[in-house]
């Protein structure tokens, strides 16, 4: 008899394609979370084909610190054109100016956890009543009791030790008004299986994420990119080395990779020998051991 | 610590890997976190910057020993009060497979949590503490497991070492377990002597216990079949999503979204589509640009019929000589969820694959105690981690089949329509 069996990545492309479709069923105005990282963009990858041949039936959202790498801004703007999406963006600058957040000071600050403020009235400006994020459970370990479909209250709150159950393939949706959801349809994969999966399906990827020359500092053995809004305490220098990104999030927080990958096959093989976890290089996870709850709690992504 | 040999993932080898999803049942201190640390361990699944962690807060607590099982606590509350309170994820993979492991929780709300892990489980993992043989958590784990007919069950005798490896302890579980599992409908067991701290037959073969011929834990799990999990046999495909383009490229395009949930699809086969019962045939199946000869579950496909029909979500896609039971009076085996008790009479919202209806509990006919496995005909009412069977109506016939026959379109959940909570999980009877 012949078996019919989906190989790890066709089924969680399948699973991923299947948790798109039920957002959009069962929400009236959702959105995609996009942070211009692989996670996001895989996410768009998966976006169009669960709804091809129409085109994707919700808005990216862009979180913008405003200490972006400026390639990211150019891919992101690119790829919207790409799908012929719609592009909403959420200013955290906008939200230091007007007083409803307030700039981090010193050789840390990082705008990381502002972002939270600027995400829900971003949510509740354009009254999005489901965000799909790229959060994968293996990234962290407050992740790893995340559902597919997670509740928020009407202030946004996460609250980790009254979840719904979540059985088989049934989603419930239901919420009251106010209330959103945050629904992660890559759940369930690895940062293997992501690199993995861009590299089946040939996904474009900033060039960030491929070796490039970059000026860079190390601040408590991570590198960390010079920028001008990065303060320097007195000795830490700036070097000029080969490196590549494993994950993109603002650059005040991004760690960087020393390292000569050029292609994907290079990457997933540099991926396949590290001993760190991504988040390792992630300078936001490092403030206390409940760092990331605490974030989620008040409703960080 | 070496991470991953390179080379097993060299270029495309994870083609041919397969995702095999499992849940661990265990009581407590029989050692299920440390299996589960052993596993990620000497998979090499852990990296440095999480062993790290875990050093430093086994030595912030006065442990002596690295402790693996801080590696799974996920909540502040689990690691300062010691315990596991939700469902965790867990992923490791071996150049032949992907692993999820849904680990549960031995103590608080067990019941719930158990069935949650179990319901997309192929197989369950059910520890055994080789000093205290099978217990009365050891014959809940099992009947859980064979309610939610995870089809593949493997019992691990563990801390071996604690009882000098001796043959005879393992062989008398083993029988004595046996002799239980025949009364349930468990269908595939396999057994395996272990010790999870030290290693033993976990990963690496045992070298204390010579008479033990079987594979190890991880060996098990890389060559199960799971090739006939899924219903290969009635063509099942609820409506998730119509997909209506109105482009000028696609115009007259009008698609059925939806993920196979049993048999296999053909272009050209001739299909019916419920409630309405009308008959067409299949003209395309698609992902996305990729046009498909066939679909199977788990797929996530397009499909386009010949006919122009009024489909809509909630609708299903069946062969017309395999149709579904379609009825209003379900009974089903209910697993109760929520502190707040179900009361006969009570009206709840049910989900069954894409459709919403509401529907009455007509009547509990009996209890299970998950114990002993004795009916209780009791009562009107069911607390939090009870299970019964129940009888149900709903508002509009249902297309489903047996759970024994079909997890996906044999299982319902009941959600409160006050608090919008999932409350109950079911399986059709």
């Amino acid at each position: 008899m012949k078996s019919y069996i989906l190989n790890h990545l066709r089924e969680l492309e399948s699973e991923a394609i299947y948790v798109m479709r039920e957002v959009a069923a069962q929400f009236e105005n959702p959105c995609l979370l996009f942070s211009g990282g692989k996670d996001s963009i895989v996410l768009v990858h998966l976006a169009r084909k669960a709804f091809w041949p129409s085109l994707i039936p919700f808005p990216l959202v862009h979180i913008d610190t405003g200490h972006n790498f400026e390639e990211t801004l150019v891919f992101r703007d690119e790829l919207v054109k790409k799908i012929n999406g719609r592009l909403v963006v959420g200013s955290v600058q906008e939200s230091i100016d007007t007083g409803r957040a307030k700039e981090e000071t010193g050789y840390n600050a990082s705008r990381n956890v502002l972002q939270t403020v600027t995400l829900l009235d971003t949510i509740e400006k354009h009254k999005f009543d489901a965000a799909i994020g790229g959060g994968r459970r293996d990234e962290e370990k407050a992740r790893a009791k995340e559902r597919f479909f997670s509740h928020r209250d009407e202030f946004g709150q996460w609250d980790p030790k009254n979840q719904r159950p979540e059985l088989w393939n049934i989603f419930n949706g239901r919420k009251r008004l106010g209330e959103h959801f945050r629904v992660f349809p890559i759940s369930n994969w690895t940062e293997m299986d992501v690199w993995q999966y861009i590299y089946l399906e040939n996904i474009e990827l900033p060039s960030l994420y491929y070796t490039h020359t970059r000026e860079v500092f190390q601040r408590d053995g991570v590198w960390l990119a010079a920028a001008p809004f990065m303060m320097l305490k007195p000795e830490e220098r700036i070097q000029t080395l080969q490196v590549r990104c494993r994950t993109i999030g603002d650059i005040t927080c991004t760690g960087l990779t020393l390292s000569s990958a050029d292609n994907l096959e290079d990457i997933i093989q540099e991926i396949a020998a590290t001993r760190v976890t991504e988040r390792g290089g992630r300078a936001d996870d490092k403030r206390s051991e409940a760092a990331m709850e605490d974030r989620k709690k008040e409703g960080y992504f | 610590m070496d991470q991953h040999n390179p080379s097993e993932f060299s270029s495309k080898a994870y083609l041919g890997m397969e995702l095999l999803r499992f849940t661990t049942a265990g009581s407590v201190d029989d050692g299920k976190s440390t299996l589960i640390g052993r596993l990620l361990y000497d998979s090499k699944s852990i990296f440095e910057d999480q062993l790290e962690a875990v050093k430093r807060a086994s030595v912030q607590k006065g442990s002596e020993h690295i402790n693996l099982a801080l590696l799974t606590d996920g909540l502040r509350a689990e690691r300062e009060q010691g315990i596991t309170i939700d469902v965790a994820y867990r992923y490791f993979a071996t150049p032949r497979r992907k692993f999820i492991i849904a680990d549960t929780p031995g103590h608080i709300q067990y019941t719930r949590n158990m069935v949650t892990g179990a319901s997309t489980a192929n197989a369950a993992i059910i520890l055994i503490d080789a000093r205290n043989g099978v217990i009365e958590q050891t014959y809940r784990h099992a009947y859980i497991a064979s309610l939610l007919q995870i089809p593949h069950i493997i019992v691990c005798v563990n801390k071996m070492d604690l009882v000098d490896w001796k043959e005879e302890v393992y062989e008398s579980i083993k029988a004595e377990f046996k002799a239980f599992a025949a009364k349930l409908a468990i269908h595939d067991v396999r057994f395996v002597p272990i010790s999870a701290l030290l290693g033993d037959n976990v990963v690496e073969p045992s070298a204390h216990m010579p008479w033990y011929g079987g594979g190890t834990l991880r060996y098990i799990l890389e060559a199960i079949h799971i090739g006939s999990d899924y219903n290969h046999i009635d063509p099942r495909f609820p409506v998730q999503y119509v997909i209506r383009p109105e482009s000028q490229a696609y115009h007259d395009f009008r698609g059925y979204a939806g993920r196979v949930a049993g048999g296999v699809f053909r272009k050209g086969d001739k299909v019916m589509v419920l409630p309405s019962g009308f008959s067409t045939r299949i003209q395309g199946i698609y992902a996305m640009e990729e046009e498909l000869e066939e679909a199977f579950p788990p797929q996530s496909v397009v499909i386009t019929l010949e006919d122009d029909l009024d489909i809509s979500r909630g609708d299903m896609i069946v062969r017309e000589d395999h149709v579904p039971e379609i009825s209003q009076d379900i009974d089903i085996m209910l697993c109760w969820m929520n502190p707040r008790p179900m009361e006969v009479n009570n009206k709840y919202v049910i989900m069954h694959t894409t459709r919403q209806l509401k529907c009455l509990v007509k009547e509990i006919k009996f209890k299970v105690d998950v114990n002993t496995l004795d009916h209780i005909e009791d009562g009107t009412s069911m607390k939090m981690n009870d299970i019964a069977l129940v009888s149900l109506r709903t508002t509009k016939p249902l297309f489903f089949d047996p759970y024994r026959t079909n997890r996906i379109t044999g299982s319902v959940i009941l959600v409160d329509e006050a608090t919008n909570e999932t409350v109950g999980a079911g399986m059709i009877v």
